[in-house]
C-alpha cells in the first residue's frame, strides 16, 4: 500500500506516495521529475543511479524510498552548477572526460563523498575507492586525471 | 532507396506536433539556431539537393549544421562543426550542429563504420564550400568587387586591401536562405556524397581544423542539464516493460491477467508473442512485469552447450564464403621447410550498454513519434513503420543521446517495442528494458573460430599464409532497424529479416607473395528473436579476425626466429603502415628480439611485450602492450599501451585522443573478460556479475597515443579502428612473458595461468 514519505532533496522538501519498497530511484526520476540518477542495472552493481544520503554515495536503484526519507538527499545536480560547479565536475570538463556520459553519477557521486574524506589520495587510493563503478566507453583513464585534478584543488 | 522522411513531411507540421518540446529541448540556450523556427518561412523541403538541408545561417550569424548522423559523445558533431566553421571561415563558437531528426536531418546512415568524418564530413565539407562560393558571390554585388578580390574573416566579407568595404554573412542571408542546389550521388545513408562547383580549402589554409576546441555535449552531462533518451517525459505516458520468454524462441501459450490484477492500472499489452505490460507508475510496470504468469510453449534446446561452441561451429554448415587468393598456395605448403599452424576462437559478446535500451513512443492515428536513442533514427523510423504497418512518412523519429552505442545495441530494439506498446494501448508509452534484456536480449558480436597455416622456408622466409575464419553472420541481425524483421518486436510480430550471412577478411598491407584469405558463416543456432541474434558491435569482427591473425602472424614470427616488429616491417611496403608500427616501437622503447627478448621476472611477476598492428577502411593502427603475469594466479596487468595511430587528416586531435584512449579500455575490456554465457536454453550473461567488463583498478596506468597527421590524405575515422588489434597485442605480450600461447579469448587467469605452467 502507498504511503506518504517526506524526501528532502537538494535542499527542497518534497512529498512522495509510493509503496515502502519502491527505491529512491523512481521517486526521484519519476515524482520529482529529475534526470539524474540513472537507471542501470538495478541491482546495485554499476552505480548509474549514486546519490549521496547524508554525504554518503549510495545507490538509489536498491535504497527503499522509507530508508532514504527523512535524510538529505543529494543528486548530481545538487552537487554543483554551472554556475558554482564542484571542483570535479570543473575537472570533468576540462578533462572533456565523458563519451556517452550515462555512467557519470556514480563515478562523480562517488569520488565527491571520496575526496571529502581524502584530501591527498594515491593513485591506489583513488581506484579502490572507485572499483566497482561501470563505465562501458573505458573513460576509466580521463576518470582519474580528472579526479586526481580535483584533488589537488581540494587539498 | 528512399531512406529519408519524405519532404511531404513539412518542418512546421513537425514542430507543431509533440516533437516541439523536445527540438527546443536539445537546443536550449542557442540563439543563434534557426531551424525550430523554419517550415512556413519558406525554407525548401528536406532534400539532399537543396544547400538549405545542409546549413542555415541565422540573422545573428549564428550557423546551424544539420548531421544526417549522430555522435554518441566520441565529438563526431563538433568536426561537422569544424568542418563547416572552416569553409565558412566563421569561429566556432558560432556553430551549432542539428543531428539524429529525421524531420530536420537527411539520412547519412546514422552513426556507422566509423564513417562520420569520413563520410558525413566530406559532404558537409562540400556544402560549406558551396554556401560560402554563394555568399561570396552574392557579397561581390553588393561590395562591386570581383569575388577573387574577396576575403573571409569571422564571417564577415571584405574587400582585400580595403577591410572597409565589407558585409557580414548574416546581413547578406541572415534567417533566409539559399534556395538553391547542390550536387547528389542519389544515395542516402553512409555512400552519401555531395558535389558543388565551389573548392573546398586546401588543408594548407586550414586554421580551425587540426586544433581542439572543446565539445559542446560534455557540460550538459556533467552538470545533468542535458537529457538523455532516458529522461524524455511526454504527458499521459505510460511506462511499459517487455516480458521475454524463459527458454529462447518459446511462443505464449496463455496469460494470468489475474496475476497482476493487483497491481494499480498494470495491463497486459499482448499481439502474438509480443507480450510486455503497461502501468502508469514506472514501479508499478516493474513489479507488473515481475508478477505477470505467462505459459510458455515448450521449446527444447534451442542452443548447444556453450562448452560445445567452437566444435559446433567448425561442424556447422557453410551458408556463404568468401576468400582472396594469390599464388600457388598448394606448391608454396610443398616445398615449405617449416608449417606453423593453429586453431583462435572468439566467443559472443555483449554491447552491455551502460543502461539499457529506453524510448518513448507516441503512436496516433495521425502520426507517430518515437524519442529514440538509437545509432540509426532515420532507419529506425523505417522499421517502426513496418512495425506498425503505417507509411514511413507518417513517422518522426528524435534521436535523443542515449547510454553509449557501439554498433547495433538494443537502442533500436526498444523503439520498436514501445511504439508496439503506444499503438496497443492508445497513450505514449515509454519502455525501458531491465538490466538482464540489456545483457541477455541485445544483438551479439559473432562467435567465431579462425585457422592459421603458414609456410616457412630454411631460412625463416614466409612462403605462404593461409587463414581461414569461420563464424556467426555479422548480419545475422541488420545493423539497421529498418527492415521490421531485423528487430525483436518485428519478430515476434512474424516479420523476417534477410539474415545476410556475411564475415570479413583480414584488413592489412602485408604483402606475402602467396596467401589464401578466406571466411564462412554458418547460421545462427535459432532464427528469429534469439538472444543469441548477431550483429554489429564495436569493429564488427574486427577483435576476433585480428586477434586470430595478429597472434598467428606473431607465431610465425617465432616460427622464424625474428623479431615481431622486424618481421612485420619485412613484410610491409606501405609507407605509412611502416610508419605507423615505427612510431609505435619508437614511442615504446623497443628492443629488439624474438618474443621472449623482452621477458622480465620478479618473484611470480613475469613482464611481456607484444605488438600489433592492422589497417581498418585505411586506418593504420599499430599497437604495442606491456603485460605483467602472475604465473601463479594468471592474473594480468597493464602497465602501458601504445598506440600509433594514422587516421589521414585529423581534424581534433585532442577529442581524437579521447577516442584512441576509449578503445583502449573498452578493448581491454573485450580481450580479458568478455564472453557471454549460455545454455541450451538461453543467454545466462544477465547483468554485470555474470558479464565482467573492465574495472578502474585494471586500466592501464599510460596510455600513449601518437597522432600521425596526414592533412593531404583522406579522413579515414578513428571511431573503431584501435579495437582491432588491442587483444592480439595483449596476448602477444602475455606470450612472451609465460612463452605458451594462448588462442581462446578472454584472457582470462585462468588460461593465463594455463600458459604459465
Amino acid at each position: 500500500m502507498a504511503e506518504k514519505f517526506s524526501l528532502r532533496v537538494n535542499g527542497v522538501d518534497h512529498t512522495v506516495e509510493a509503496d515502502p519498497d519502491m527505491p529512491l530511484l523512481y521517486a526521484l526520476r519519476d515524482d520529482l521529475g529529475l534526470n539524474n540518477p540513472h537507471f542501470g542495472c538495478g541491482l546495485s552493481q554499476c552505480g548509474a543511479c549514486t546519490v549521496h544520503v547524508d554525504g554518503v554515495a549510495t545507490r538509489s536503484c536498491v535504497t527503499a524510498i522509507s530508508r532514504a526519507a527523512g535524510h538529505e538527499i543529494t543528486t548530481l545536480q545538487g552537487l554543483g552548477t554551472p554556475e558554482k560547479p564542484h571542483p570535479l565536475q570543473t575537472a570533468y570538463v576540462e578533462e572533456q572526460v565523458v563519451q556517452c556520459g550515462y555512467c557519470l553519477n556514480g563515478w562523480v557521486m562517488t569520488a565527491a563523498a571520496f575526496l571529502n574524506k581524502n584530501k591527498k589520495p594515491t593513485d591506489d587510493q583513488i581506484r579502490q575507492a572507485l572499483t566497482g563503478l561501470k563505465c562501458r566507453c573505458g573513460t576509466h583513464t580521463a576518470i582519474l586525471r580528472a579526479v586526481k585534478s580535483a584533488a589537488a584543488k581540494m587539498a | 532507396m528512399n531512406a529519408n522522411i519524405p519532404s511531404s513531411v513539412s518542418r512546421r507540421s513537425v514542430l507543431q506536433g509533440t516533437g516541439a518540446l523536445v527540438v527546443a529541448f536539445s537546443m536550449a540556450d542557442t540563439g543563434n539556431v534557426m531551424a525550430a523556427t523554419a517550415g512556413a518561412d519558406g525554407r525548401p523541403p528536406l532534400l539532399p539537393t537543396e544547400l538549405d538541408s545542409w546549413l542555415s545561417i541565422a540573422p545573428n550569424g549564428g550557423v546551424t549544421v544539420y548531421f544526417g548522423k549522430i555522435d554518441g559523445g566520441q565529438g563526431t558533431d563538433l568536426a561537422m562543426a569544424m568542418i563547416v566553421a572552416e569553409e565558412l571561415d566563421v569561429p566556432i563558437k558560432n556553430v551549432t550542429v542539428v543531428q539524429g531528426d529525421t524531420a530536420l536531418t537527411v539520412n547519412q546512415g546514422g552513426a556507422s563504420g566509423s564513417t562520420g568524418v569520413r563520410f558525413a564530413g566530406a559532404a558537409l565539407r562540400i556544402a560549406g564550400a558551396e554556401a560560402r562560393r554563394q555568399l561570396v558571390t552574392r557579397a561581390a554585388e553588393k561590395l562591386g568587387a570581383a569575388p577573387d578580390q574577396l576575403t573571409v574573416t569571422d564571417g564577415v566579407v571584405s574587400v582585400m586591401g580595403n577591410p572597409a568595404k565589407k558585409i557580414s554573412y548574416a546581413e547578406l542571408i541572415g534567417g533566409g536562405y539559399f534556395h538553391s542546389q547542390i550536387g547528389w550521388n542519389n544515395q542516402y545513408g553512409n555512400p552519401l556524397a555531395l558535389t558543388s562547383p565551389a573548392k573546398p580549402k586546401s588543408y594548407k589554409d586550414y586554421k580551425l581544423v587540426g586544433t581542439s576546441p572543446p565539445r559542446t555535449d560534455v557540460e550538459g552531462k556533467v552538470f545533468g542539464t542535458k537529457p538523455w533518451v532516458q529522461d524524455i517525459r511526454v504527458e499521459g505516458m505510460l511506462h511499459g516493460r517487455m516480458i521475454r520468454p524463459p527458454i529462447a524462441g518459446a511462443s505464449v501459450v496463455s496469460v494470468d491477467e489475474s496475476s497482476i490484477a493487483s497491481i494499480p492500472g498494470a495491463k497486459v499489452v499482448r499481439k502474438g508473442d509480443f507480450i510486455g505490460v503497461v502501468a502508469p507508475r514506472e514501479w508499478d510496470a516493474i513489479k507488473a512485469a515481475q508478477a505477470l504468469h505467462v505459459t510458455w510453449s515448450q521449446v527444447s534446446d534451442p542452443f548447444v552447450d556453450q562448452a560445445q561452441l567452437y566444435d559446433y561451429i567448425r561442424k556447422a554448415p557453410v551458408t556463404k564464403g568468401d576468400k582472396q587468393e594469390k599464388g600457388d598456395l598448394d606448391a608454396a605448403f610443398a616445398k615449405a621447410a617449416k608449417i606453423v599452424e593453429a586453431d583462435y576462437e572468439w566467443p559472443f559478446q555483449s554491447h552491455a550498454s551502460m543502461g539499457p535500451g529506453c524510448a518513448v513512443a507516441d503512436v496516433r492515428p495521425d502520426g507517430v513519434t518515437v524519442w529514440t536513442g538509437t545509432q540509426k533514427p532515420h532507419f529506425a523510423a523505417q522499421g517502426v513503420a513496418g512495425c506498425l504497418g503505417v507509411p514511413v512518412e507518417k513517422v518522426h523519429a528524435i534521436w535523443v543521446t542515449g547510454p553509449g552505442s557501439y554498433g547495433r545495441n538494443d537502442a533500436g530494439d526498444v523503439t520498436m517495442d514501445a511504439a508496439v506498446m503506444s499503438q496497443l494501448v492508445g497513450k505514449p508509452v515509454r519502455v525501458q528494458y531491465m538490466r538482464y534484456e540489456g545483457h541477455g536480449w541485445d544483438p551479439k558480436a559473432p562467435a567465431s573460430v579462425h585457422k592459421g597455416r603458414a609456410a616457412l622456408d630454411d631460412k625463416g622466409n614466409v612462403l605462404a599464409i593461409d587463414f581461414v575464419s569461420k563464424g556467426f553472420s555479422r548480419l545475422e541481425t541488420n545493423s539497421t532497424e529498418a527492415d521490421a524483421g531485423d528487430t525483436l518486436a518485428g519478430m515476434l510480430l512474424g516479420h523476417k529479416g534477410a539474415r545476410t550471412p556475411a564475415f570479413n577478411l583480414p584488413d592489412n598491407a602485408y604483402t606475402f607473395e602467396t596467401k589464401r584469405m578466406a571466411w564462412e558463416c554458418i547460421p545462427a543456432m535459432l532464427p528469429g528473436p534469439s538472444p543469441l541474434r548477431t550483429s554489429h558491435m564495436r569493429d564488427p569482427l574486427g577483435p576476433q579476425i585480428t586477434f586470430a591473425h595478429e597472434s598467428f602472424i606473431d607465431e610465425v614470427a617465432f616460427a622464424a626466429g625474428a623479431d615481431p616488429v622486424e618481421f612485420r616491417l619485412k613484410y610491409l611496403s606501405e609507407p605509412r603502415d611502416r610508419a605507423a608500427l615505427q612510431a609505435a616501437a619508437d614511442k615504446a622503447g623497443w628492443k629488439p628480439g624474438k618474443a621472449g627478448a623482452r621477458r622480465v621476472k620478479r618473484g611470480d611477476i613475469v613482464t611481456g611485450r607484444g605488438v600489433a598492428y592492422s589497417q581498418r577502411t585505411n586506418t593504420i593502427v599499430a599497437i604495442i602492450a606491456d603485460v605483467e603475469v602472475n604465473t601463479k594466479t594468471g592474473a594480468l596487468r597493464v602497465p602501458r599501451v601504445v598506440v600509433a595511430h594514422d587516421c589521414g587528416l585529423i581534424i581534433n586531435p585532442a577529442a581524437l585522443r579521447r577516442v584512441v584512449e576509449c578503445n583502449v579500455v573498452q578493448g581491454l575490456s573485450r580481450s580479458i573478460h568478455e564472453e557471454v554465457k549460455f545454455d541450451r536454453n538461453g543467454v545466462r550473461s544477465v547483468d554485470w556479475l555474470t558479464y565482467p567488463i573492465v574495472d578502474i583498478t585494471e586500466a592501464p596506468p599510460v596510455i600513449d597515443v601518437v597522432l600521425l597527421n596526414h592533412p593531404e590524405a583522406m579522413a579515414t575515422g578513428a571511431g573503431e579502428a584501435t579495437m582491432r588489434p588491442l587483444a592480439a597485442a595483449i596476448n602477444n605480450a602475455i606470450f612472451e612473458a609465460t612463452g605458451t600461447r594462448i588462442r581462446r579469448a578472454p584472457l582470462t587467469p585462468e588460461r593465463i595461468r594455463a600458459s604459465s605452467v
